[in-house]
């Protein structure tokens, strides 16, 4: 039977592979994404189902739910992309060049990995507030950080910057100096090497990193809560929303924000992901 | 576009790459810089190409000071051993690569841009893939994809780094062969690099052998393998032997006797003899020869390979022989002589056995009759 339809493709589970293990492999993976992941969401899911339409739209539509919800996302937007530029360049000075305190340097761009956010959210307020180092300098000249959505932007920059440092250095490690010279060579100058050549090349990459630092923006709290004011319609971000509906014992409520910015953020993660494997497509894998 | 290198010397970090280096290209010419690695090959091409810059010389285009110039003024066409194509930039934008970035006033319009990089790539026989993606080509297309690229800019001299070393053998000779008819077409001055003698004598007008930073010999692939000027040469190309012999009176001695052979006008001493393993001839009944046990016997495609003692921990010998010849040989004593061969003296100081460079080189060529 195999061999009549071997004509048409027929797609087969388990393609022969010398790499042993990999019913086991999958097994664990799936069990594993099952229990983490999968679980608690359809959870979520399904209580939010539970709403029924009208009132799912009557919950979302709530004008202090829309706020939220723009702020979350359009701060974790801007923060991603102040990310992005300034990851690339802060990899870009650890990767080309040699100075004293490269390591200590190379070491402290974890750091907002590690340290609860909490902390740093206290830390940026006392920082950026009217009476802090950094605010009373800003003051005078009528920008205020702390207790706005500019604060937001601060905090959500602060624990973003390890992704795209992370994603694009070890890219930008692998570049070889031969395509520079052959740039060169070719009549290219400095600007038009970096622009033409060398950035396009670190697009995937990069586009990594932004993914990643926008969805733990969207997703960040800790941090937030301390530097935002959390004035409602102004500087209120959704999660910060869901934990007061949870608080008023609105669970209805609390689940609908939830469904919105889960599904909001698969949407973009996809089309993200989408555009990498266009281009991972496009340049192949391999250096 | 000739060009001309005066007195180069190059140092990295104190350490000497190049050492007073002088070379003349004429216009259209093909060259190939030959050599070990670590004998300042790839340094005097880059060097050329202004992508490293000389410690002391000048090196001309035509009549103009180049050293001064930074890379992207001297107009040259590069290609790297790995290709270095830009892997996100199709085939055809590769090729073109170098005319788009030419400031507003040097640039063909957009539409002449891309005709020229289509007809790069029909003389690289790659028409039709110009919108693939460099990840999408196997090794000899994209090295054609580097080589319409550096011609693009219509360069005034095209630098080839080992243009062919990642390939395997058979695209290799193909690609050579295809490269000569490319410069046979355009005309290009071209210098490549190349550890491949074969590659080499095949391929160049004119070959320049290097070693240890300096030039050893300039010449055509006939000058270099049948007058090489120093023993670095004679050993590095091609096959050769080389016995230790002593000279008396005009006549070369090995060991005790005479083996035959005159070399006139020469003092008497200590001298190396070098002959290549196909220039020799059987004698019967040696009256004068040198004569040796046959310890190994190849057969290699139309000749046999003999590996001869000649005893007295000298080193091992290896002659050429047509197949017919050879066959009784095996294991028994043979006597020759090398029907051409040259003699080098040693330096007045003795010298370790390894031939160094500093060896006085006598001309003294005698082909048989």
């Amino acid at each position: 039977m195999a061999f009549r339809s071997s004509s048409r493709r027929r797609w087969q589970f388990r393609q022969p592979s010398v790499i042993p293990g990999f019913g086991l492999a999958l097994g664990v993976t799936l069990t594993w994404l099952i229990l983490i992941v999968l679980i608690p969401i359809s959870g979520l899911i399904w209580r939010s189902s539970g709403l029924g339409w009208s009132q799912f739209i009557q919950l979302t539509l709530d004008p202090r739910t829309v706020n939220a919800l723009t702020i979350s996302f359009g701060t974790a937007f801007i923060a991603a992309v102040v990310n992005l530029v300034f990851g690339v360049v802060l990899a870009w000075v650890l990767v080309r060049y040699r100075f004293p305190g490269k390591r200590v340097i190379d070491a402290m761009v974890d750091l907002p990995f590690a340290l609860p956010t909490a902390v740093a959210g206290i830390a940026l307020t006392t920082l950026y507030a009217p009476n802090g180092w950094i605010g009373s300098l800003l003051e005078p000249l009528g920008i205020k950080v702390a207790f706005t959505p500019a604060g937001i932007v601060v905090a959500l920059v602060f624990v973003g910057l390890p992704f795209v440092v992370r994603t694009v250095q070890p890219i930008m490690e692998e570049i070889d100096k031969e395509v520079e010279e052959a740039a060169a060579t070719l009549g290219a100058n400095r600007f038009q090497t970096i622009s033409r050549v060398l950035l396009p090349g670190l697009l995937p990459a990069g586009l990594t990193g932004f993914a990643l630092a926008f969805a733990r923006g969207v997703g960040e709290y800790g941090s937030v809560i301390f530097i935002a004011g959390n004035l409602p319609y102004v500087s209120e971000i959704a999660p910060l929303l869901i934990i007061i509906r949870l608080e008023e014992f609105n669970y209805a409520a609390a689940t609908a924000i939830a469904s919105v910015m889960l599904l909001l953020s698969f949407i973009m993660l996809l089309v993200i992901n989408m555009i990498q494997a266009w281009s991972r497509g496009r340049y192949g894998n391999v250096a | 576009m000739e060009v001309r290198v005066q007195n180069i010397r190059k140092e990295f970090s104190r350490f000497p790459a190049l050492e007073d280096v002088s070379l003349n290209i004429g216009s259209g010419e093909l060259i190939a810089l030959l050599g070990p690695s670590g004998s300042g090959k790839t340094t005097l091409l880059r060097l050329v190409a202004g992508l490293e810059s000389p410690t002391e010389g000048t090196i001309f285009f035509g009549d103009q000071d180049a050293s001064k110039k930074s890379v992207q003024e001297r107009n040259i066409g590069f290609v790297f051993q790995h290709y270095a194509l830009f892997r996100h930039m199709t085939v055809l934008d590769n090729v073109s690569f170098g005319l788009k970035v030419r400031p507003a006033s040097r640039r063909p319009p957009a539409a002449e841009i891309r005709r020229r990089a289509l007809d790069l790539l029909d003389l690289v026989q790659l028409s039709g893939l110009e919108k693939r993606y460099p990840a999408q080509l196997s090794g000899g297309q994209r090295q054609r994809v580097a080589l319409a690229r550096a011609m693009a800019v219509e360069p005034n001299v095209l630098l080839l780094d080992e243009p062919f070393g990642a390939l395997d053998a058979q695209v290799r000779k193909e690609l050579r062969k295809w490269l000569r008819e490319i410069h046979d077409r355009t005309g290009h001055t071209t210098i490549f690099v190349t550890h491949d003698q074969e590659e080499a004598l095949e391929l160049a007008d004119r070959v320049v052998v290097m070693s240890k930073g300096a030039i050893e010999q300039v010449g055509t692939p006939d000058e270099i393998y049948d007058h090489p000027v120093s023993p670095f040469v004679y050993g590095f190309i091609g096959q050769s032997n080389c016995l230790n012999v002593t000279l008396a009176s005009g006549e070369i001695w090995f060991e005790d006797r005479p083996i035959g052979l005159r070399a006139a006008n020469e003092p008497d001493g200590a001298a190396t003899l070098y002959f290549r393993p196909h220039d020799v001839e059987l004698i019967d009944g040696c009256g004068g020869c040198l004569a040796g046990l046959v310890t190994a016997s190849r057969r290699v495609a139309g000749t046999r390979h003999l590996e001869l003692d000649l005893g007295r921990g000298h080193p091992a010998i290896e002659i050429e022989l047509p197949p017919e010849r050879a066959a009784s040989a095996d294991h028994t004593r043979i006597a020759f002589r090398p029907t051409r061969w040259k003699l080098f003296r040693k330096a007045e100081r003795p010298q370790a056995p390894s031939q160094s460079v500093d060896t006085q080189a006598h001309e003294l060529v005698r082909v048989g009759a």
